[in-house]
């Protein structure tokens, strides 16, 4: 993978994050355990309290248990589902090198999907499982990824702004309280770092490009900030997770403290790129210390969330079509596997704890 | 036939073997599948440029990868049929891969030892992704003809459908650094084994369909270029 081709162009204020991340996985490597005396809740409690990890033995509350699967395969499914825009430009990137980026981008997106469905395996519930519930519809993916790339500024524009919330977003998932989660988390940290670093750059060379080449950024900018705004989530006050993920220190911040630390740290790395965002009333308040930005439209979320976004129907067709056209060939392993080492070769197949389903959210 | 054109050849071979592959990212049978497949992908596209940009410079009219790639039109490539063939299923890219891969690895591991020092290079590194190609491919050749009734048939399909095409990798070119039609013997030795381990049977060699080395392509091959060079064309001079 190119990484090192990137290294000139790093975005400012993208250091700051990345360090973040080397601090979280050196508190991961330093949480000492402790002295195994309480058992049950009293047990999970002391582990939250004194800011250890939960592991995958420790007893849990089924709550915190199902509320990580949710949490886990949502953004697994977003990793895989996320695949789609972005390959819609694989076989047109405009150079071999964007080319193999963008290749090497989606793939990694594919490796994240793996390393997530593996935390969440350890939960209890199997691979096939949580397919089976997106392909259904009983879990969700981000819905970013319900809107359409239309031209090849998207791939720039989708990587920088939707990489980037997801980076913000990630950084604290990294100290999340569940092991191998917070430990998933630190490894897709670093890829998609470097994601949101080769969404710039493509942008900054379409931004000092031809006039064609910077009405397509500008435009590409235009359609996805919203969308990438929207990830962080609906107002802390609307949301339905939020308290409860906090107490457990599953997730850290509120969706607006995220939000808006996303918003001040784009609005230096777009006056770099030279790109506008598309916001009149986005502007730096000092008495806040904070930027002051138009919310998202919250009734448009909701309408992608419920299934109505430009693209729902067509990227879980997409994902029901892949996974029913690969059926045969994943038969044919299963076979070929019992007929010469006596068993299947992937453990994939094994079915969710009943106890763990019964306590998934509606 | 210059050594331009042989250089090209490969590099050619490469580009349009990546650019199929890369139609399998995100349509996989499994997730492990779009990694590995996007993998090759990427060794394939990673030759293919260190090839073109290779050639371009033997050429020496300036032509950079870039300018090989996507400003030429079907009649300019050079790339054997087999790798502009579309994979009507995954048991048509699996085979594809057998047979190519291991006509590339063959050759590159005489090209990693040639007189040519920079082609030794590139040859020299795709020689080790080129046995991880012939590994992965092997794997699932044997899966899938010796896995269910179904996928019996498709890979049955699959080498009934690509085996033809397989002679134009081998035609005589006694002026390339390495001569392809020496390759035939071993390339066989190596892919028939893995076939008959699969169950699987080689079809009678009635027909040779070829071409593709002078420029004569398929029908479906003028898509797979427009799509590829459509946003490069759109832009002439646009920097990317």
């Amino acid at each position: 993978m190119e990484h090192t081709d990137l290294a000139a162009q790093r975005p400012p204020g993208s250091e700051l994050l990345a360090e973040q991340v080397d601090a979280a996985e050196r508190d991961l490597l330093a949480a000492a355990r402790p002295q195994r005396r309480a058992v049950g809740q009293a047990s999970f409690d002391a582990l939250i309290d004194g800011e250890h990890k939960v592991e995958p033995t420790d007893w849990m509350p089924e709550g915190y248990r199902a509320g990580l699967i949710r949490q886990i395969a949502q953004h697994a499914h977003s990793e895989v589902v996320g695949m789609q825009p972005e390959r819609n430009w694989i076989t047109r990137a405009p150079s071999l090198r964007r080319k193999a980026i963008l290749l090497a981008k989606v793939q990694d997106e594919a490796g994240h999907g793996l390393y997530l469905y593996s935390a969440a395996e350890t939960l209890g519930v199997s691979r096939e499982w949580m397919l089976d519930a997106l392909h259904e519809g009983r879990q969700r993916y981000l819905s970013f990824i319900n809107y359409p790339t239309l031209t090849w500024a998207d791939v720039g524009a989708l990587a920088w702004l939707t990489d980037g919330a997801a980076v913000v977003n990630q950084v604290t998932l990294c100290r999340s309280s569940y092991g191998p989660y917070a430990r998933a988390m630190v490894r897709v940290c670093r890829e998609e770092s470097f994601h949101h670093r080769q969404g710039f750059d493509a942008l900054r060379v379409l931004a000092a490009g031809t006039p064609a080449q910077r009405a397509m950024a500008q435009d590409a900018v235009d359609r996805w900030w919203y969308p990438a705004l929207a990830m962080f989530g609906p107002p802390h006050n609307r949301s339905t997770h939020s308290d409860r993920s906090m107490a457990w220190k599953i997730k850290r911040f509120s969706n607006d403290e995220l939000r808006q630390r996303f918003v001040d740290i784009c609005v230096p790395q777009a006056e770099v790129l030279g790109v506008r965002l598309p916001d009149p009333a986005l502007r730096w308040n000092a008495e806040r210390g904070h930027h002051d930005f138009t919310e998202p439209d919250w009734d448009e979320l909701r309408r992608v969330v419920a299934g109505h976004g430009p693209c729902n129907r067509q990227r879980m067709d997409h994902r029901r079509r892949v996974h029913e056209d690969g059926a045969w060939v994943r038969e044919a392993a299963t076979a070929y596997a019992a007929k010469h080492h006596g068993g299947p070769q992937h453990s994939t197949a094994h079915q969710g704890a009943p106890a763990a389903r019964q306590g998934l959210p509606a | 036939m210059t050594r331009f054109d042989s250089v090209l050849r490969l590099g050619d071979d490469a580009l349009v073997a990546a650019q199929r592959m890369a139609h399998w990212c995100a349509c996989a049978p499994q997730l492990e599948e779009d990694v590995a497949l996007a993998n090759i992908a990427l060794d394939l596209l990673g030759q293919a440029r260190a090839l073109l940009t290779y050639a371009g410079g033997i050429e020496g009219a300036g032509r950079d990868e870039d300018r090989l790639a996507y400003q030429r039109d079907e009649r300019e490539f050079t790339n054997a049929l087999l790798v502009e063939l579309p994979d009507a299923d995954f048991a048509v890219a699996v085979v594809k891969l057998l047979f190519f891969a291991t006509y590339q690895n063959l050759l590159y591991q005489r090209l990693a030892t040639g007189a040519d020092t920079t082609l030794a290079g590139i040859a020299g590194k795709a020689v080790k992704e080129t046995k991880y190609h012939v590994e992965h491919a092997t794997r699932w050749t044997l899966r899938l003809g010796d896995g269910t009734v179904e996928s019996r048939r498709r890979a049955q399909a699959a080498v009934d459908g690509l085996w033809p095409f397989t002679h134009e990798l081998f035609e005589p070119d006694p002026l390339a650094p390495v001569d392809p039609a020496g390759l035939r013997e071993p390339w066989a030795a190596l892919v028939r084994p893995v076939l008959t381990r699969a169950t699987l049977v080689v079809p009678d060699d009635d027909w040779r369909p070829t071409g593709g080395r002078v420029g004569l392509h398929t029908e479906g091959f003028g898509y797979l270029l427009g799509e590829m060079q459509s946003v490069h064309r759109a832009h002439p001079g646009a920097r990317w």
